[in-house]
């Protein structure tokens, strides 16, 4: 069953092209990347980023300067991004670490703040204009990716890259002790570990995953601009997460894809595009915690289990 | 005892943290003028039983009678409204307030409720602390402001969570005391207690509780008469 | 180095940092109060400070209504609408972890300002000042409306500190702050004085609006861009600490424009300097005394 969703899902990947506009699946593509490192954070450490835009944006604008400005390879210049916004991510991780809970929340907020000021007083960003004319460089320096369907099988297999990355870290004993950080601080504190060391190496690599998601995203574009590092975008990952599934492997990337395609069709009408995105915050937050993915899941259990009265599975609430 | 004259009836009364089932369906019932103790080991739901009494606890099932009012369903302020007065285990001190501020904190609900000179006649240790803040206290001053506080409103039903809890025992001794005395004015008290001499100098009846169920009941004297049958109940 | 320091440009910025510390101040003290009650994060307070200037521009606007019956009507508006707000959006969530409640003010922000943009445009609305002119003091020219507003913002921060620290009332909120179940157990209807005090703290942001609407713009995200700052300066002082979230505004707002007079620029980020070097050197904050987490 599971096995088989999983080729349909795939199939459907490589066909998709063919009847959707390529540029919109690979804005989804990147915001499934993107929605899955912040899921890395909030749904298996408890750790909420309020500012995660700022990996992806900073990323962006790193892959774009050096792809402007040098000859090196697109593989290269999109890992460079990735690891800059990994360096951040530590960075942001060891002083916000201090705080806990919700003040976690507050601290990113404002650190993202504080590096999109930055990137819009930088020379090299072009400030409010962004960054403009990004080449898209040979792939691996021999394969050229400027045709826009081919590009967009290079954008599909990094995604699933991505995702193999973030379901590596989740499966490993690593990512045991993250979840049990989650439910349990001060046992795995008692047991002897440093929850603080743990937090931070998470919020590194949903920095990097993040920040390679800006790389993509710069190259699918061509260009870089500040809405990457704002808190609308910060939010919007946020509602992605929450609506598809919180803690689901699959959630972000349908939350990814509803809210990007919502964006795309509200996009004429002004602010409307905002102020659905907060509606259906609040709905999902009032009444559908546990998201698209989660109350599919819960309902096919419910169905198979309906004789066996075996409980379905309870999103993290109240601690 | 017939169920009419019982002040406070508890039955098949079951309580829930988050998904796992502390208490199993409680039963026992408390009449007017009586000191009922809960007593049993760590973990075996006595505080859960006064915590679900007092709708602390939301996630109750089954049945709380107070003078013939169902408690369940209500909220724990519209449950101290009806006079029902709790004192719990980790007291519950204010930091942030005077002795004086913790004293005067809760309001009159019933008539009959001690004014801050008597409660000071009472508990003549507080006097000479009242502006210092509640936590620089001695855990028996403490405790004594805890008890004295609840006094306040004019509930005439208390609920008091191991009260000698950590307490020397001369303090335990006093605290003991005071509580006679409050029994002898008439206060009817549920009581949770672990330390079984604690409780048979001061209680008539006692209501013994393992795994979330209540496994036995008895007065004072059988007790008395019988300490081992409580005994292997609390391990000792 | 600093030749080119008149006292003009000196006392101008100290007194448009005190300006600043001011709204900083009354804000950061009503995230504090809701804070330290119900463990909310009022994302919203930006949005609802915003709620605050809007009206008060409707009210002359359109009633003509001037800004002193604005001072009164707006903030008990705004405060209705977030005790409208708590019932609706905070009530049915108030078990669950608080990062829900952080993101759902964050959303309601969304929601708000996304709707006054939508109506009115996101360019600024004048408001005139309600008492133009000024005193020249020599060194500088002090308008009267500024002295208006430090002095308005003073007396409202103590009286509002007063309060709670020295009324029966205030004695509630404070043991409710340690423990809401005890307080409850007393007697008191818990459930109901955490919507009235999200409606004084909402209402208090209405109130800064208002007092803001003639200094700066009234726009719709006038507060959206605030918030940055109010979470700093609540982060910097010690979450929950009421003195400590006033004193901490005040505090960053004169930095600030002291910045802007030394280092021009570094006046966008001496704050977030600030609260790092707090973060490192005092993870609990500077005013932490009675700070729970």
């Amino acid at each position: 069953m599971r096995i088989a969703l999983i080729l349909l899902g795939v199939a459907a990947a490589l066909i998709a092209p063919f009847f959707v506009y390529p540029v919109l699946l690979m804005t989804i593509l990147c915001f499934v990347v993107f929605a899955t490192s912040f899921n890395l954070l909030l749904g298996y450490v408890g750790l909420l980023c309020f500012g995660q835009a700022m990996f992806l944006g900073l990323s962006a604008y790193v892959t774009g300067h050096i792809l402007k400005t040098t000859d090196l390879s697109l593989e290269i210049a999109i890992l460079a991004g990735a690891l800059v916004s990994a360096v951040l991510g530590a960075f942001v991780g060891f002083v916000a670490v201090r705080r806990s809970g919700i003040q976690f929340a507050m601290i990113t907020f404002a650190f993202a703040q504080f590096v999109y000021f930055l990137l819009l007083r930088s020379e090299f960003t072009g400030g409010e204009n962004g960054m403009q004319g990004i080449p898209r460089s040979e792939l691996f320096g021999i394969f050229d990716v400027s045709d826009t369907l081919t590009f967009y099988y290079v954008i599909l297999g990094m995604t699933a890259l991505a995702i193999l990355l973030a379901y590596r870290v989740i499966h490993s004993p690593y990512g045991e002790i993250l979840k049990a950080i989650r439910d349990n601080e001060p046992r795995v504190e008692s047991l002897g570990f440093k929850p603080e060391r743990f937090k931070i190496l998470a919020m590194s690599i949903s920095a990097g995953i993040a920040g390679f998601a800006g790389g993509m995203k710069a190259a699918v574009y061509g260009f870089a601009t500040l809405t990457d590092v704002s808190w609308t975008v910060s939010g919007e990952v946020i509602l992605m997460t929450l609506l598809g599934g919180l803690g689901t492997l699959t959630g972000p990337m349908v939350g990814a894809g509803i809210v990007i395609v919502m964006n795309d069709e509200l996009a004429q009408f002004g602010e409307w595009a905002l102020i659905a995105q907060g509606i259906i915050l609040i709905l999902v937050i009032l009444f559908f915690r546990r998201g698209v993915v989660g109350e599919a899941g819960a309902f096919f259990r419910r169905r198979q289990a309906r004789a066996k009265d075996a409980p379905a599975g309870k999103p993290r609430e109240a601690e | 005892m017939p169920t009419d004259t019982a002040l406070l009836e508890v039955t098949d009364l079951r309580a829930w943290y988050a998904e796992s089932q502390a208490l199993q369906g409680i039963g026992f019932r408390v009449n007017p003028g009586e000191l009922v103790t809960l007593i049993g080991r760590n973990g075996a739901g006595k505080t859960t039983t006064l915590r679900s009494i007092m709708g602390i606890v939301k996630n109750r099932k089954g049945s709380i009678r107070f003078e013939g009012n169902e408690l369940i369903g209500k909220r724990t302020y519209q449950i101290a409204r009806q006079g029902i007065a709790y004192c719990p285990e980790e007291r519950g001190i204010f930091a942030s307030l005077s002795v004086r501020e913790n004293l005067s904190l809760p309001p009159t609900l019933k008539s009959g409720g001690m004014s801050e000179d008597a409660l000071f006649e009472t508990f003549p240790n507080l006097r000479a602390r009242a502006s210092s803040r509640g936590t620089q206290l001695s855990g028996g001053e403490q405790q004594m402001l805890a008890i004295a506080r609840i006094l306040r409103n004019g509930c005439r039903f208390l609920l008091l969570d191991e009260p000698s809890e950590g307490l020397a025992p001369v303090v335990v001794k006093e605290i003991g005391a005071q509580i006679r005395r409050l029994k002898a004015q008439g206060y009817t008290i549920l009581l949770v207690e672990q330390n079984l001499n604690f409780a048979r100098s001061v209680a008539d009846r006692h209501v013994v509780i393992e795994h979330g169920t209540v496994v036995d009941q008895l007065t004072n004297d059988e007790l008395s008469a019988d300490l081992n049958r409580v005994k292997t109940y609390l391990g000792v | 180095m600093f030749d080119g320091i008149t006292p003009q440009l000196l006392f101008g910025q100290l007194l448009i940092g005190v300006i600043n510390g001011s709204f900083y101040a009354m804000l950061a003290m009503g995230l504090a109060i809701i804070f330290g009650l119900m463990h909310v994060v009022n994302f919203a307070h930006g949005a609802q400070y915003m709620l605050g200037a809007f009206v008060a521009w409707l009210l002359l606007t359109h009633l003509g209504i001037p800004y002193w019956g604005a001072l009164f009507i707006a903030p008990v508006v705004v405060a209705i609408f977030g005790i409208v707000m708590e019932r609706l959006l905070l009530k049915p969530i108030a078990n669950l972890d608080h990062l829900y409640s952080l993101l759902v003010t964050y959303a309601a922000t969304l929601v708000i300002e996304g709707l006054i943009r939508q109506q009115y445009g996101s360019t600024g609305l004048p408001y005139n000042s309600p008492l133009p002119g000024g005193v020249n003091l020599g060194f500088m020219f002090m308008p009267w409306y500024r002295l208006w507003v430090v002095v308005f913002s003073v007396v409202t921060c103590l009286g509002t500190w007063l309060l709670i620290e020295h009324t029966k009332l205030g004695s509630y909120l404070r043991a409710a702050n340690e423990s809401p179940e005890i307080v409850e157990s007393f007697g008191i209807n818990v459930p109901r004085m955490m919507t009235l005090t999200y409606g004084f703290g909402v209402g208090l942001a209405g109130l800064s609006g208002v007092l803001a609407a003639p200094v700066y713009q009234v726009s719709p995200s006038m507060g959206s861009g605030l918030m940055i700052t109010i979470f700093a300066v609540v982060v910097i002082g010690g979450m929950g600490s009421i003195i400590g979230a006033i004193l901490t505004g005040y505090l960053l707002g004169i930095v600030e424009g002291l910045t802007k007079v030394f280092y021009p620029e570094g006046a966008g980020l001496v704050i977030f300097f600030i609260m790092l070097l707090a973060l490192i050197f005092r993870p609990s904050g500077l005013f932490s005394g009675t700070e729970k987490s």
